[in-house]
């Protein structure tokens, strides 16, 4: 049986979606996609500097991944918008992941005015993947404006906390029909595996694996961890019992 | 309400009292932490917690790494005109000190420009002493039109402005501000700041809210280290930064950490503050706001900056010049302060990816 995420129209082997920043050299880039097998990264349109002599992360992503230039840095719609054009100007392709930010004490997303920005890039034909705090009615608005997918944090950007939005997260995958892609929080192999149990599309992160003493057996670790979750979750998870089945029942008297 | 209110609250608390009172189990406790108030701030400030440095290091460095990564943001500063009408009694600029003064022509401007590009930075911090008749909002934003042509991110460090005037220059491009305070102490402020506008404490001290109220993306503060005594304006400058950030979460707000250091004016201080002192305050302030900023100046050497990599800092400048026109000639000496750490840029930036990090030159695109 074949399994693949479909987003925009691209079918996908992996769930993981791995990030570009953090790293104590781009150079490690490579051999990370390598050994998580991930086939989309996501990468700061703003750390681009697509005239450096001296080269850029892009430089160093390897052809035929997709590529998901995010708005990181917009703090308004707005903002939002004119980064988007500007990658795909740049020749970033039409995959956008919109993180609008006005917090930077905990980097928690702008629901409404995410909803705004993924309305009108979604209107000019991007594939828009909106990062956003798990809630449902944020993501329902996200389903009706032309989101490809929804990105819900499990924890704060970075914060490595795991899933701590677990009942919320639950709620989105119940009842939203669009990919729902844990984005944030994950810090370590297990909570992914644990997102892709529950039913996640696929996961996201960056700095569990950027941060780790070595980036590159970490990457593989989650990739295996992601792939692992995805076959516990299609292999249906057995019952979880709250009371354990007793050699003498308590209602054993009951004969009829 | 401003900054100031918060201040007068903690103003005549007696430190010395909390300091006597913080116990090893206190300042273990406090590491522990996942949130600090400024209470424990002020307990990681103490002599006592000087005995678990290395423990706050260790922290400091893992909430690094965690929010910025292993890299650092290098910057340069270009100064444009020391023409200023202060007189500080630290300060090489000071009105009363004797030498040629100086404003770059637009032609100097970009030559300037030019050779800081070619360096590969991407980030420029632009300078001017107080004088706005002279170098005031519409020289400075004359300059901004064309240092956008060669920058990706302009960042200003001037005198203190009106809140329409910092909403201009970001309109020209401009995208973030520093203002140190100097120090936080009014009566030591009074007695440094002999003459100029630059007299008005309360003024400067709600400039940078200012900034924050015309919607600037970045808001950089701190005290001249060594003025006052350093752990009383090492609180302030958190406090500060925290109040900032809680009452305008869309602010990217950083400290600087700048020791004094010899100028023309050479001010006796009386307040020497020692590497150990800085390294306690750089990673008390990490455990207490994990997000924030920390620029590193070439005021430091290049032995203490090396090692200060691991313990908070997020932006480093390199190939620094603090004349006006030191970029195009190197012979100016009349700077602001002396350099400490003389690594041009290609040899900063080796120096960082040794020592495990990356050197990032641009991290904003102006749009």
């Amino acid at each position: 049986m074949m399994d693949q995420l479909v987003i925009g129209g691209r079918s996908l082997q992996s769930r993981l979606f791995i990030g570009t920043g953090k790293y104590s050299a781009d150079a490690l880039i490579p051999e990370v996609v390598k050994k998580s097998g991930s086939e989309v990264i996501t990468v700061a349109l703003r750390r681009i500097d697509f005239n450096s002599p001296m080269g850029n992360v892009m430089d160093h992503i390897p052809s035929g991944m997709q590529l998901l230039p995010n708005t990181s840095g917009a703090r308004n719609a707005q903002e939002a918008i004119r980064i988007a054009r500007l990658a795909k100007a740049a020749g970033c392709g039409n995959w956008i992941k919109i993180e609008v930010i006005s917090d930077n004490k905990y980097l928690l997303p702008d629901g409404y005015e995410t909803i705004k920005a993924t309305e009108v890039l979604a209107g000019e034909g991007f594939v828009v993947l909106p990062y956003i705090s798990p809630d449902l009615m944020v993501a329902k608005h996200l389903v009706e404006v032309g989101a490809a997918a929804v990105m819900p944090l499990g924890a704060p950007i970075g914060s490595n906390r795991g899933l701590k939005t677990k009942e919320l997260l639950r709620i989105l995958i119940e009842e939203i029909a669009l990919p729902v892609i844990v984005d944030a929080g994950i810090g370590k192999p297990s909570d992914a595996c644990e997102a892709m149990e529950m039913g996640a599309a696929a996961c996201l992160l960056n700095t569990a694996i950027a941060s780790a003493n070595q980036p590159e057996l970490m990457a593989e670790a989650f990739g295996m961890a992601v792939a692992a979750g995805r076959k516990a979750y299609l292999a249906g998870l057995g019952r979880s019992e709250k009371y354990a089945s007793s050699s003498s029942p308590l209602t054993g008297f009951l004969h009829n | 309400m401003s900054f100031y209110d918060e201040f007068l609250q903690y103003s005549d608390a007696d430190m010395e009292a909390v300091f006597q009172h913080t116990t090893s189990a206190d300042i273990e406790r406090i590491i522990g932490k996942d949130r600090l108030t400024p209470k424990d701030f002020l307990a990681l400030l103490s002599p006592k917690a000087e005995e678990h440095l290395e423990w706050m290091a260790q922290k400091a460095n893992e909430l690094t790494v965690q929010n910025f990564g292993r890299v650092i943001l290098l910057y340069t500063p270009m100064y444009l005109s020391d023409y200023c009408t202060n007189k500080c009694t630290y300060c090489g600029f000071n009105v009363t000190n004797t030498f040629t003064r100086k404003q770059l022509t637009m032609e100097e401007v970009e030559k300037e420009a030019q050779t800081v590009a070619a360096s590969g930075i991407q980030h420029i911090l632009i300078l001017t002493g107080e004088a706005p008749a002279i170098a005031g909002v519409p020289y400075m934003k004359e300059c901004v039109g064309i240092l956008k042509r060669y920058f990706s991110s302009i960042a200003i460090e001037v005198y203190a402005m009106e809140e329409e005037e910092y909403a201009e220059l970001m309109e020209a491009g401009v995208e973030s501000m520093t203002m140190y305070q100097e120090t936080y102490n009014p009566l030591l402020y009074d007695r440094l700041h002999l003459k100029g506008p630059k007299k008005d404490y309360r003024y400067r001290l709600d400039a940078p809210e200012r900034a924050c109220r015309a919607g600037m993306r970045g808001v950089n503060i701190g005290a001249l280290l060594g003025l006052d005594d350093w752990r009383r304006d090492g609180f302030f400058t958190g406090l500060h930064a925290n109040y900032l950030q809680n009452k305008y979460p869309g602010v990217e707000v950083s400290i600087s950490l700048p020791r004094i250091r010899p100028t023309m004016g050479n001010c006796e201080t009386g307040n020497s503050v020692n590497d150990k002192s800085i390294v306690q305050f750089m990673t008390a302030f990490r455990l207490f706001m994990p997000r924030a900023g920390m620029p590193l100046s070439t005021r430091e050497n290049a032995e203490f900056r090396n090692h200060a990599i691991k313990l908070g800092i997020t932006k480093m400048s390199a190939g620094v010049q603090t004349a006006v026109g030191g970029h195009i000639d190197s012979q100016e000496n009349s700077g602001q302060f002396a350099v400490s750490d003389t690594r041009n840029v290609k040899e900063m930036s080796d120096a960082i990816l040794q020592l495990g990090y990356q050197p990032v030159f641009k991290d904003w695109q102006a749009i």
